[in-house]
């Protein structure tokens, strides 16, 4: 059989914001991932290393002090180059996103089914009695009882609200989910139903899943594949087997010591002494360099590329130099 | 007095950055301006307000045009305008920033103490400002400045709206103040303070004071404008002080004794002209002023797309 | 709380402030020197001493201050009785009457006016921050905020007497006076162009500034984000997420700025001599005539106050977060 084909492939994805006239932070430098259909990615890393970017940057939803550049394929075609047009006929109907907070992600004068509705009828999927009929059905798939539907969102629990959040996404039937840390907002309880929920829905509908998360024990129990990003860099991407067991880069070996407290109030790990750098004033090396316990002088001034270092597993780090010389393949 | 310090640390970056906003610039030189012609209004013109300018002939020179008596003609009474004007800058001038500052003084004092003790106090003054709120405001000016005068008590008619002004535009100030000391009054240190045993006095010099004073100044500088505009209007409808005539007077004047109607625009456009200088210079830079103390949003949702750049290109 | 309670409140709220308006009237009225007799029937009225003294049992006047005599006004300000106004020597509230349609007529024009061109501007202004349109509305609500209303009244009198030959003041010519209303509505327009033209102008500035800030906050609001990832339009953004979250607001500061709304009505009035509550306000206050300018007071303000609970109303049928919580 051969091997198939990726829904997205992401490929050195670089995103900078301009901050004034002449300064640019760098969010996202030469990011390059794959989704495969019906597989989870788990996307983690600390908070500002560019994960939501990452996500708006595929479905084109910046500001505009965004500049953007590389390629984002999905299903064969770059997204980054169709017009703003042709982009609306993808989101949603293609690519559905989750919110960080559904506190604020719903409308909050329109009724809830009023807006999954909107989004059915939008895509001219089906007729409106029939888009109606499904609303119904999406309610009772997260869970929610139909009727509830023609409440408004301040009458739902948080955790109810992200439930309406996801049957909103699964409107037209995406082929891709993303979802940005759709449980941060909720308390433990609720987080495990939402999770098991989105598992569930996965199981049932078949759609692949770009989850970001702090969670590491989440990206555990979920994910197929994970990516992790440092400073706007992918550093390491591999199976959650390669992750976990044998993880390559220094920052995943101390990410994963310090989970399962990974989920920390705090921006900063408890066990990586200092913080992520500035994006305005990057260094020329490695952007861990500052805060790894294993560098050396050459990464002070030459920063890693990302290199092969088994079946579809890429870390980023000088002291893998020997292993496979493969920069570039991805 | 580290706070302090530190106060003065933030004003001077405050003044950096106020540096290089040209509606702060324009708004700051309209209102020096403004308050320069009202210093040195004798230098600025031979004449004095009340003064009849005669013809050759001895005659009232009533409503000369500038062309005649320049630089701004004269009025219905033979007055030299611009000698109306510049010594008007000092009537309107005092009126506006006495009110604006008791107003700044009292909705401070009352903002802070309702914000800082809470309770009951806090309860009283914030729907005391809910029914100043909803009482039409000039109505109610009105009728207080006319009975106050009519009670001939032995105040001159510009104290009266000094106080009047002032004891009314208090309220935005007062809850204004309330919220940002309810904010202060959260983080850590004022706990600590208090902790340590520190008196409320001192907490409120030390440790409050010094934070809500920049918004403070650039309220200040916005009910400037609004003290400047009302007592104008008060002025037009008769209750300035007709010895002392602020611009509102001159305009009240004008438009009784008929400019209107014999054209003569010299009477009744630079005193207009000169409250929208001051006023406007005013509302500049406190509009400038509280952007620069809590930056609006940087921007929304619908302001455009990310730009995608094409292989190759930068930025 | 529910809505109920929170109309209750607001109802309470708006009696409240009314009974406050009532005591500073009084209390106004009452430190004025001379007899208060006087004050009930005027100055010039000529009356013995006896007269007098009847009069004064009559209105209480031998009574103390507090509570007699102000309950028995508070039951005559009640029953409708305002009083007689000394330079017209007619009823109080039955001059009011007279002069109040002409100033709903005029206010209600220019705030029409303004709130449509005000709300649509504001909207554009907002929705395409940081464009010359953006910056020229802004500069010209700065501008209009600055400049006192009876003076723009008092320009564009002149201007508009003198190049356009429209009427200097008034509401019909003298010709006209008494005529049936529609045949003189030609000329009832051209005399009201001016001074709602000076109300609109005034009042456009606020409300376009108002409509910026809050459609400005409402398309920052994550919501406008989830509307645009679903793949709306800007347009459909506008029309179907943003415009009623952005209106709600302006509801109430509408409702705020009835007060504003007086001020110009005094200003225009006068300027325009525009026979209206306004205008009568400014009459009496040159004449000194207290009972009229207090009844003119107590009307004003109790209108105001009674448009803001009203406000606070419609605002809870409109807004779903209020209404059923
Ligand atoms: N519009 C913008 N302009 C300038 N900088 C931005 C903008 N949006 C994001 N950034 C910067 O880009 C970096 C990445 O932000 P991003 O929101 O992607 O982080 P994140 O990984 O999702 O973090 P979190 O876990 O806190 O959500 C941050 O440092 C942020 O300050
Ligand atoms: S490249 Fe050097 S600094 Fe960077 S992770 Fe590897 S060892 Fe550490
Ligand atoms: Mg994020």
């Amino acid at each position: 059989m051969t091997e198939p084909e990726p829904l997205l492939s992401v490929r050195h994805l670089t995103t900078l914001f301009e901050v004034n006239r002449k300064t640019y932070a760098c969010a996202l430098e030469d990011v390059s991932f794959d989704v495969y259909p019906y597989q989870t990615v788990g996307l983690v890393g600390e908070s500002g290393c560019g994960k939501s970017t990452t996500l708006l940057s595929i479905l084109r939803l910046l500001p505009p002090n965004a500049r953007l550049s590389g390629q984002v394929f999905f299903k064969g075609v770059d997204l980054l180059s169709l017009s703003e047009q042709q982009m609306r006929a993808y989101r949603w109907k293609e690519l559905a996103l989750i919110f960080q907070s559904a506190m604020n992600a719903l409308n909050p004068v329109l009724r809830v089914d009023e807006q999954i509705l909107e989004a059915i009828l939008l895509h001219r999927l089906m007729p409106r009695e029939q888009a109606r009929q499904r609303v119904h059905e999406l309610l009772d798939l997260v869970g929610i009882a139909p009727q509830r539907g023609r409440q408004y969102p301040f009458q739902f629990s948080g955790g109810m609200r992200q439930r309406a959040m996801i049957a909103m996404a699964l409107a037209c039937s995406p082929s891709l989910l993303f979802a940005d840390e759709p449980t941060t907002a909720l308390d433990v309880m609720i987080q495990a139903q939402v999770l098991e929920l989105l598992k569930d829905i996965q199981k049932k509908l078949g759609l692949a899943i770009v989850l970001v998360t702090h969670d590491l024990g989440v990206v555990a129990e979920l994910c197929d594949q994970v990516v992790v990003l440092y400073g706007g860099k992918v550093v390491e991407s591999g199976s959650v087997d390669q992750i976990y067991n044998s993880p390559q880069h220094p920052y995943t070996q101390k990410l994963l010591e310090s989970f399962p407290d990974l989920h920390h109030p705090s921006s900063t790990l408890a066990s990586i002494p200092g913080t992520p750098p500035r994006l305005t004033e990057l260094p020329p090396g490695c952007r861990f360099e500052p805060r790894c316990f294993a560098r050396f002088d050459r990464c002070r001034h030459e920063a890693p590329p990302l290199r092969q270092v088994a079946e579809k597993h890429y870390a980023a780090c000088h002291l893998l130099e020997g292993k496979s010389p493969n920069a570039g393949s991805i | 007095m580290e706070t302090w310090q530190r106060l003065k640390r933030n004003l001077s970056e405050l003044w950096q950055s106020f540096r290089r906003n040209r509606m702060g610039l324009i708004g700051l030189g309209l209102v020096l301006s403004a308050l320069a012609v009202a210093i040195l209004a004798p230098w600025l013109t031979p004449y004095h307000p009340q003064q009849v300018i005669r013809d050759a002939n001895g005659r009232g020179l009533t409503f000369a045009p500038p062309s005649v008596h320049p630089p701004l003609g004269t009025d219905d009474g033979g007055h030299d305008v611009w000698a109306q004007l510049v010594y008007g800058a000092r009537s309107s001038l005092t009126v506006g920033f006495l009110a604006g500052f008791i107003a700044m003084f009292v909705g401070s004092f009352l903002g802070i103490l309702a914000g800082y003790f809470g309770g009951w106090l806090d309860n009283f003054l914030m729907r005391l400002t809910d029914v100043l709120l909803v009482i039409p405001d000039l109505p109610l000016m009105l009728v207080l400045v006319a009975t106050i005068r009519q009670m001939q008590l032995k105040i001159s008619p510009l104290t009266v709206l000094i106080l009047v002004i002032g004891l009314l535009y208090w309220t935005s100030t007062a809850r204004l103040v309330r919220s940002q000391v309810l904010s202060i009054k959260e983080r850590q240190f004022v706990a600590r303070a208090r902790a340590i045993g520190a008196g409320h006095a001192h907490i409120i010099r030390r440790h409050i004071l010094p934070q809500v004073l920049p918004l403070i100044v650039a309220n200040t500088v916005l009910i400037l404008s609004t003290a400047i505009l009302i007592e104008s209007g008060l002025a037009f409808l008769g209750l300035g002080d007709p010895t002392k005539p602020s611009w509102g007077t001159m305009l009240n004047f004008a438009f009784d004794r008929n400019a209107i109607s014999n054209g003569a625009w010299w009477f009744y456009l630079p005193p207009g002209l000169a409250i929208v200088w001051v006023s406007l210079g005013c509302v500049l830079l406190g509009n400038v002023l509280e952007e620069m103390l809590n930056p609006r949003l940087s921007g929304h949702h619908l302001e455009g797309e990310a730009r995608i750049l094409k292989h190759g290109e930068r930025k | 709380m529910s809505s109920s309670h929170y109309l209750l409140r607001k109802f309470a709220f708006a009696l409240l402030t009314i009974f406050i308006v009532i005591l500073i009237n009084f209390v106004l009225f009452r430190v004025l020197p001379g007899d208060p007799v006087r004050a009930v029937i005027g100055r010039n009225v000529k009356i013995s001493a006896e007269v007098q003294q009847s009069l004064r049992e009559q209105f209480g006047l031998d009574k103390p201050v507090f509570p007699d005599q102000f309950l028995m006004t508070m039951k005559q300000w009640a029953s409708g009785n305002l009083g007689v106004s000394w330079s017209l020597r007619r009823p109080v509230a039955e001059i009011l009457w007279s002069k109040l349609w002409n100033t709903i007529l005029l206010i209600g024009l220019g705030q029409i006016l303004s709130i449509v061109f005000g709300v649509v501007l504001g909207l554009l202004a907002g929705w395409k921050r940081k464009t010359a349109l953006d910056a020229a509305a802004l500069t010209f609500s700065l501008i209009a905020w600055a400049t006192p209303t009876f003076w723009l009244g008092i320009i564009l009198l002149a201007a508009g007497s003198t190049w356009l030959g429209l009427p200097t003041g008034g509401i019909l010519s003298p010709q006209n006076v008494g005529k049936p209303l529609h045949t003189v509505l030609p000329d009832l327009a051209a005399h009201l162009v001016l001074p709602t033209l000076t109300l609109t102008i005034l009042y456009l500035g606020e409300y376009m500034l108002i409509m910026r800030s809050s459609i400005v906050e409402t398309l920052s609001e994550d919501y406008i984000l989830t509307a645009k990832a679903k793949g709306l339009s800007q347009w459909q953004i506008l029309w179907r997420h943003a415009l009623k979250n952005a209106m709600l607001p302006i509801v109430t500061i509408i409702a705020l700025n009835l007060g504003f709304t007086v001020s110009g009505a005094i200003y225009i009035e006068t300027v325009f001599s525009y026979d209206g509550l306004g205008k009568l306000f400014q009459t009496a206050l040159t004449k000194q005539d207290y009972p009229l300018l207090q009844g003119a007071f107590l009307l004003l303000a109790v209108s105001v106050i009674l448009a803001n609970m009203l406000a606070d109303i419609l605002y809870t049928l409109l807004d779903p977060r209020v209404k059923s919580s």
